[in-house]
């Protein structure tokens, strides 16, 4: 049996300690946001945060995810986030999108931790996050945008 | 509902690229051509060539309610590339409808009512913006007719404005929803009593919006789907839920062609919530797009089926793969290799006798260049829905190809493709996968025996790069020919790769005629004597389109050689090309062998040499092409015409003493004819680029024994932010003129040899084989 606080809620589940949250969020509680690339932490698709701090929630087993979990659904009441996702849309970055969930909640968390991000962090913090579309430039121009800082070509 | 013939055919002409030239012939004339041209392309080219042709009824794409809000089918797959924004943003703006009062229904599989819907080949926009402009003129035509009937005032007193029709006169207004029920009554109006808007009404085809090259211009119109993909909201292949779904994994045999030996599933029924095992038959080799076969695992979860799949022993039996189970990448490209050093089957031969001119040389130019099989690994790994109930199947699926994938599925069941619907969710990425329904059909084999609960079959990254419709591999053997100018007097080109063709028949072990097409026989150079030749190669994996396809190798190859041929020639690399490539000319596709060209006219669409010098030049002069660099530092030019557009890359890119790669910038121009939408045009040449600098340094699959050597993002490479150009500049070319080309394919060929040629340009290392990897440390 596992507590999970999501968004605000709690729920209480009977499913392994060690299934990962991904799994957990997605099929067990039918969130969609949260997205399966990789299963092994390598693509960042699945990033939730876990008291504020982007995990990937492929490799984090349920019974880890003692604290508050933030999914992308969240995000549009989160002050930063809610600015994310702004950058997002006025920049045009998504494309086919599968990624952008995991991308936004990279960015968030990393904006919470620096609110004025050098370029060089940015490109270091989201060299996790992996699109297959190639939005690189545009995630990086809104996460600027988002800081606050001017777009720069 | 009749309009003065003279004005709608002059309106409906005057940007019609295969007109051009004609502006001074009468519109009687102008019409005698219109409707010639329209026949024959719907016998031989374009849209109507294609299964299920185009449509352009409004009342198929069309509806308005009451409350004013217009629904506009999409008809084609969105996978990144915008179409569902900007095809429905074409029948918006012709119809005069308000963005904020539009929303779209994603049209389900049925080519009989909906047209062609084959989301491959770049063909969604230049195939459907006529049909669907006609289609927003039409209902615009209906709507005003509507407001003219109950006004009682003639047709052409009326008109519309954004989302309301209008009668001036008497300044009265009628709103579209108020409209919509009398409108929808009238009969469909014939094709030429329409009357496109002029460029100067419209308020979004063709108008640049968004980001451009890092400046913020506007915002609007919004993406269709924007708000849902920021906020989780978007649904994907894997993202429909229902109550009792139940949740599907596959261990599918190693290599292409083997078959199950023996299973033994106790461990696996054991993991806690696995509820079945089951044996999936395999259709053999060719594979088409059928099923490989394997165990299935099904489950209470996604994830206890994958524990249940670790837990399964399985014997595989290789006997049936043949070949296959000795396929290893080394080897082969050895084989590729030496057969290169001997002529092939001869695709072209154009002018005087290349031995001979070769031998005559006063310089002779000789490379070799290998790219490797890749797989496209979409962000959302392959996943599809079946529910089979009452003798019926419903699928919901992030597919490129809706029409393959029901008739695949009624096939395997069988059952009529009537009892099949096919539900289009958006894709997490296609790129080529996608077009291959073959995970659709696995998840209709597992649902058919769970009838009436919904089976969800979730491919997992290692599935989707060990059973990838794997990108060719090739070996492409060049030779050329220069005086004592430097000046090319021949050309000799031997390309080797296995054909996607062995994917549906027995391997022809040659390249066909469309992927000639890519690139290869369609290489514009004028050369006194030519010859193309292609050797065979045979298949030993499942091949299959990667975005861009041929046009990669053939790109990669052509382009780099071109460049070794200038440094050999001590030129300047722009000023050769141009050269070689002669004065600006069009080349009939048929004079070169090409008989494809893309499933389009010829006459519409030939080789045209001078957009192909004007990307080139414009590309070279915003690089800022012959200022001097840095050490370390140096600019590198590829251009390549494909899927009917012109590209031409500029890197600037800089290697440090340890090899390490900085890309400042890339400068990309692209004509692609008409705009429709500038915003999503500059987004895929971005992403294009991007994606190609993975082609070039980092991706790449190999095989031992039959077996893919990569299994996820760890040790099968994508580029990751640190890898993209610090920069991205897309310089689009402004030509109304020319028709429709191609926007989400044409943009990666000339990537990697670009890249490579600005490497050279940095530090005279000369890359051959891809990806670059280590190449440049040591």
């Amino acid at each position: 049996m596992a507590t999970l606080t999501i968004n605000g809620e709690q729920h209480e589940l009977d499913v392994p300690d060690n299934m990962p949250l991904l799994w957990v969020i997605r099929d067990v509680l039918g969130m969609k946001g949260t997205k399966f690339g990789c299963g092994v932490s390598q693509c960042g698709a699945c990033t939730v945060h876990l008291d504020g701090k982007a995990i990937r929630s492929c490799v984090t087993p349920v019974s880890a995810a003692t604290g508050e979990i933030k999914t992308i659904e969240a995000m549009a009441e989160d002050p930063v986030g809610s600015k994310v996702q702004q950058a997002w849309l006025d920049l045009g970055v998504a494309q086919c999108g599968y990624c952008q969930g995991g991308q936004i909640m990279n960015a968030t968390a990393l904006l919470k931790k620096t609110p004025k991000p050098e370029t060089g962090d940015i490109v270091n913090a989201m060299a996790g996050n992996l699109c297959r579309c190639g939005t690189y430039n545009r995630i990086l121009a809104a996460i600027e945008r988002a800081s606050d800082k001017e777009v720069s070509s | 509902m009749s309009r003065s013939e003279d004005t709608l055919l002059l309106a409906n002409v005057s940007r019609r690229g295969l007109l051009k030239g004609l502006a001074g012939a009468s519109a009687l004339v102008l019409a005698a051509r219109w409707d010639m041209a329209d026949a024959v392309e719907k016998a031989q080219f374009g849209a109507g060539a294609m299964p299920g042709g185009w449509v352009d009824n409004p009342n198929v794409f069309f509806h308005i309610a009451p409350d004013g809000m217009v629904t506009i089918v999409n008809n084609r797959s969105e996978m990144g590339q915008g179409i569902r924004t900007s095809l429905v943003m074409v029948g918006a703006d012709e119809l005069g409808a308000d963005w904020d009062r539009v929303k779209v229904q994603q049209a389900d599989a049925n080519q009989e009512k909906y047209g062609n819907q084959n989301t491959d080949g770049s063909r969604s926009m230049r195939h459907w913006y006529d049909p669907m402009r006609r289609a927003g003129a039409a209902a615009r035509l209906m709507l005003e007719q509507a407001a003219a009937n109950q006004w009682g005032v003639p047709l052409h007193e009326v008109k519309t404005q954004v989302h309301k029709v209008v009668h001036e006169p008497s300044g009265r207004t009628l709103g579209f929803g108020e409209l919509a029920k009398a409108a929808r009554e009238l009969e469909v109006p014939g094709r030429h009593d329409l009357v496109l808007k002029a460029d100067t009404d419209l308020r979004f085809i063709g108008k640049e919006s968004g980001l451009i090259n890092g400046k913020l211009k506007s915002a609007y119109p919004k993406a269709i789907d924007g708000e849902d993909m920021v906020t989780g909201k978007a649904v994907y292949g894997a993202d429909v839920e229902f109550e009792d779904t139940l949740y599907a994994v596959i261990a599918r045999p190693p290599v292409y062609g083997a078959k199950v030996k023996s299973v033994d599933d106790s461990a696996a029924l054991k993991v806690t919530g696995v509820q079945k095992v089951m044996r999936i038959e395999g259709a053999g080799q060719p594979a088409g797009f059928s099923p490989l076969g394997g165990v299935a695992v099904v489950a209470s979860n996604t994830w206890a089926a994958m524990e249940g799949r670790k837990a399964l022993k399985i014997e595989w039996d290789n006997g049936p793969a043949g070949d296959n189970a000795s396929y290893t990448t080394e080897a082969y490209r050895k084989s590729l290799e030496k057969a290169a050093q001997s002529p092939g089957k001869v695709i072209r031969e154009n002018g005087g006798d290349v031995e001979a001119a070769l031998k005559a040389a006063d310089q002779r130019v000789s490379a070799t260049y290998y790219m490797p099989h890749m797989a496209q690994a979409p962000m959302e790994p392959p996943v599809a829905t079946v529910r089979i109930k009452d003798g019926q199947a419903e699928v919901w699926a992030p597919v490129q190809n809706p029409r393959a994938t029901r008739e695949g599925v009624a096939g395997r069941l069988g059952m009529d493709k009537k009892q099949v619907t096919v539900h289009v969710t958006l894709l997490g990425g296609g790129f080529g996968r996608k077009s291959k329904p073959d995970f659709v059909t696995e998840a209709a084999v597992i649902a058919s025996a769970f009838k009436g609960r919904p089976v969800r079959l979730q491919w997992s990254r290692e599935d989707d790069i060990h059973h990838a419709y794997f990108h060719t591999v090739s070996v492409d053997h060049l030779d050329a020919g220069l005086d004592a100018d430097g000046k090319a007097t021949s050309w000799r080109h031997r390309t080797l790769s296995p054909s996607i063709a062995s994917l549906f028949a027995q391997d022809p072990k040659h390249i066909q005629e469309f992927e000639q097409g890519m690139g290869f026989n369609t290489m514009p150079f004028d050369i006194p004597a030519i010859r193309l030749e292609n050797p065979p190669a045979p298949a030993y994996v499942r091949i299959g389109w990667f975005r861009s396809v041929y046009n990669l190798p053939h790109a990669w190859a052509i382009q780099s050689f071109a460049h070794e041929m200038a440094e050999a020639a001590g030129k300047d690399h722009r000023d050769y090309v141009l050269d070689l490539l002669g004065p600006g000319r069009e080349i009939q596709n048929l004079t070169v062998g090409d008989g494809w060209n893309y499933g389009e006219n010829p006459d519409m669409y030939p080789i045209d040499v001078a957009r192909m010098r004007r990307v080139i030049e414009r590309a070279t002069e915003e690089a800022g092409w012959g200022q001097k660099t840095g050490k370390g530092r140096g600019l590198g030019l590829a251009f390549h015409h494909s899927f009917v557009s012109y590209t031409a890359i500029v890197f600037d890119v800089e290697v440090d003493d340890k090899g390490e790669l900085t890309i400042h910038r890339a400068d990309i121009a692209f004509d692609c004819g008409p705009q429709a939408n500038p915003e999503r045009i500059r987004s895929q040449l971005e992403g294009a680029c991007v994606m190609g600098i993975g082609v070039a340094l980092k991706s790449e699959v190999t095989f031992k024994d039959g077996v893919a050597q990569q299994d996820n993002f760890h040790n099968y490479l994508i580029p990751r932010m640190p890898d993209a150009p610090k920069v991205i500049r897309v310089h689009l070319i402004d030509n109304p003129t020319d028709a429709m080309g191609g926007v989400g394919e044409p943009g990666l060929p000339p990537v990697a040899p670009a890249l490579c040629n600005a490497i050279y340009a940095a530090t005279g290392k000369r890359i051959r084989s891809l990806p670059v990897g280590n190449q440049l440390k040591g």
